[in-house]
């Protein structure tokens, strides 16, 4: 007798919440509390053990917190998830489980700005090393690999390049290596892709970008497999008894998600990078309908691409599955059901063009984010990528026209009425 | 009845059941054994050590062997090597016991047909205590995938 498998739009809405039991409330309780009482001082010296599961601290768990890991453990169809604060906080929490001082890591060239900053500078005075390689090509992360490598590290789709992942092809890298593939589905969601079907063995995202998809709250999450080989010598810290947790191995005790264990009882609590219980609650309001959001990104995001490729004041459309995109295919095959909401362009007229068409804008919101319900813009040359020379621009994928688009659930005529007289406008 | 892998059934038998008896429970608390055995008493079950080498584990008395105990026994939960499983199947029919449960990594299909054959219900390469937190709660609290989707109040 098998369980019943639920479809994930079922799991959107149900999975990792049962209505409470001791009030019955079908909403997810907001758990506003720091700390959780004991039974006796025996339950508390068990749950110190981690002999027993339990909530002691919500800096290291909290149910309703714990509601938002289960629901996308379940739609990543991964074994556990670690919730926290932010998406950097949670690829900080992934990569400081899997690595430490001397240790290295490859990752894709192209990773969003925060990413790199985040792995080049500050992982850098951890002195843990990080090779950025060529994120289309398999085996320039293989020629990268060192005898401390302990992870590869690449997104789904790229921002703002945009270039899709070949998932399976970095996996069977990183399985020969005997080290995690590590991806950032953040630009996906796991509506569109799910990296663990494909060989991943850790995904991260931003949940703050379409599975909250409001624009509304900050939060990260790690989720793990449940099917990468711990004991397979190059992870000592997974299978050696715990100098952080008397004595406790990771693995052994834990099984398919002792990395989620370890990152939550060690990583986690010694750096603190928790997600607030009403930032999850608000996370998962957005997550219940995440299977109806991201056919209507996709779906206007093509449409509007198809539009602005005809359009005589825009020079190139950079979208996935765009007819004749260099990553059309990688995109028919990692993402079936579309490419997400993100879409780039050029506007004819270089940076001054660029500049005029986002000043003219009526109700697309200028601002730096991505995933939001609203329709978003900006022109990167101006905003998040001015500190950069053109050079360095360029060799991050930002032309000087370059615009990005985060399109929302609006009217999809309406967007393109605003993308057409703000067009109109720039070329004045 | 027989092989029982899905969550009604498993709930059953972790609602029925008792008395366990955990062959190989080490004494050494840091061992998984010795964490499913502690976990099974703070949730109102009887484990009872199977060690030859012990002489009382978690303040029960160690038995070299499951005929040794005194008493009933509801699931025999073994913490052995796979090819020790089709002797330690007839040691918990010749038992009487209700289940015979095979830990997480450990699979056996001849211990399972002899269980079954003696009319046991046998469940295999799952933890006891990993399953009594998925279905009645706690391993959700680390973010767990329990796999369980319910309007039930529980």
């Amino acid at each position: 007798m098998g369980d019943h498998r639920f479809g994930f739009d079922t799991l959107c809405l149900h999975a990792g919440q049962i209505p409470d039991a001791a009030t019955g409330a079908r909403a997810l309780p907001i758990y506003q509390t720091t700390s959780f009482v004991f039974d006796s001082a025996d339950h508390a010296a068990s749950l110190f053990n981690l002999q027993t599961f339990g909530n002691v601290y919500s800096r290291i768990s909290n149910p309703t917190v714990a509601a938002l890991e289960e629901r996308v453990a379940a739609l990543e169809g991964g074994r556990a998830a670690l919730a926290a604060a932010t998406g950097m906080a949670a690829q900080m929490l992934a990569l400081l489980t899997l690595c430490r001082h001397g240790d290295h890591i490859v990752a894709a060239r192209t990773l969003y700005g925060g990413t790199y900053s985040q792995l080049a500078t500050t992982f850098d005075q951890f002195g843990i090393e990080v090779t950025f390689v060529d994120a289309d090509d398999a085996s320039a992360f293989k020629n990268a690999l060192k005898p401390r490598t302990k992870a590869l590290y690449a997104e789904t789709i790229g921002n703002p390049q945009l270039n899709v992942c070949d998932i399976a092809a970095l996996s069977a890298v990183a399985r020969d290596a005997g080290v995690p593939l590590v991806i950032d589905n953040t630009m996906a969601s796991p509506f569109l892709c799910r990296p663990f079907e494909h060989g991943a063995d850790i995904v991260v995202h931003s949940v703050t970008k379409y599975l909250g998809g409001h624009g509304t709250t900050m939060g990260g999450i790690v989720v793990e497999s449940g099917k990468f080989p711990w004991d397979n010598g190059n992870f000592p810290q997974m299978t050696e008894p715990s100098r952080g947790y008397h004595g406790v191995r990771f693995y052994e005790t834990f099984g398919d998600f002792g990395f989620t264990m370890k990152a939550r009882m060690e990583t986690m609590r010694t750096l603190g990078p928790t997600l607030a219980p009403l930032s999850a609650f608000l996370l998962l309001q957005g997550i219940e309908t995440l299977h109806l959001r991201m056919p209507r990104h996709s779906a206007s995001a093509l449409a509007i691409a198809q539009h602005l490729a005809a359009h005589p004041a825009v020079e190139w459309v950079n979208y996935p599955l765009l007819s004749g995109n260099r990553y059309e295919e990688l995109a028919r095959r990692y993402l079936p059901h579309g490419a997400g909401g993100i879409l780039t362009f050029g506007v004819r007229g270089g940076a001054a063009a660029g500049v005029r068409f986002i000043e003219a804008v009526e109700f697309l919101s200028h601002l730096a984010n991505i995933g939001d319900a609203k329709t978003l813009v900006i022109h990167p040359a101006s905003t998040t990528h001015r500190q950069l020379s053109e050079d360095e621009q360029l060799a991050a994928g930002v032309t000087p026209e370059m615009i990005r688009l985060s399109v929302g659930l609006e009217t999809q005529d309406d967007i393109l009425w605003d993308l057409d007289q703000a067009l109109e406008k720039s070329q004045r | 009845m027989g092989r029982v892998d899905d969550i009604a059934g498993l709930r059953r038998i972790l609602t029925q059941s008792r008395v366990i008896a955990v062959v190989g429970l080490s004494p050494n608390w840091y061992r998984p054994s010795f964490f499913a055995a502690k976990y099974m008493q703070e949730h109102g079950y009887r484990a009872i050590p199977v060690n030859p080498n012990a002489e009382e584990i978690l303040g029960e008395k160690c038995y070299p062997d499951v005929a040794a105990i005194p008493g009933a026994v509801d699931i025999v939960d073994c913490f052995r090597k796979p090819e020790e499983m089709p002797d330690l199947a007839r040691a918990a029919v010749a038992k009487g016991a209700k289940v015979f449960w095979m830990q997480l990594g450990i699979t056996s299909d001849e211990a399972a047909k002899i269980a079954l054959a003696g009319g046991l219900e046998v469940v295999q390469n799952r933890c006891v205590k990993i399953e009594h937190a998925r279905l009645m709660g706690g391993l959700h609290w680390v973010g767990v995938n329990t796999g369980i989707v319910s309007a039930r109040r529980t």
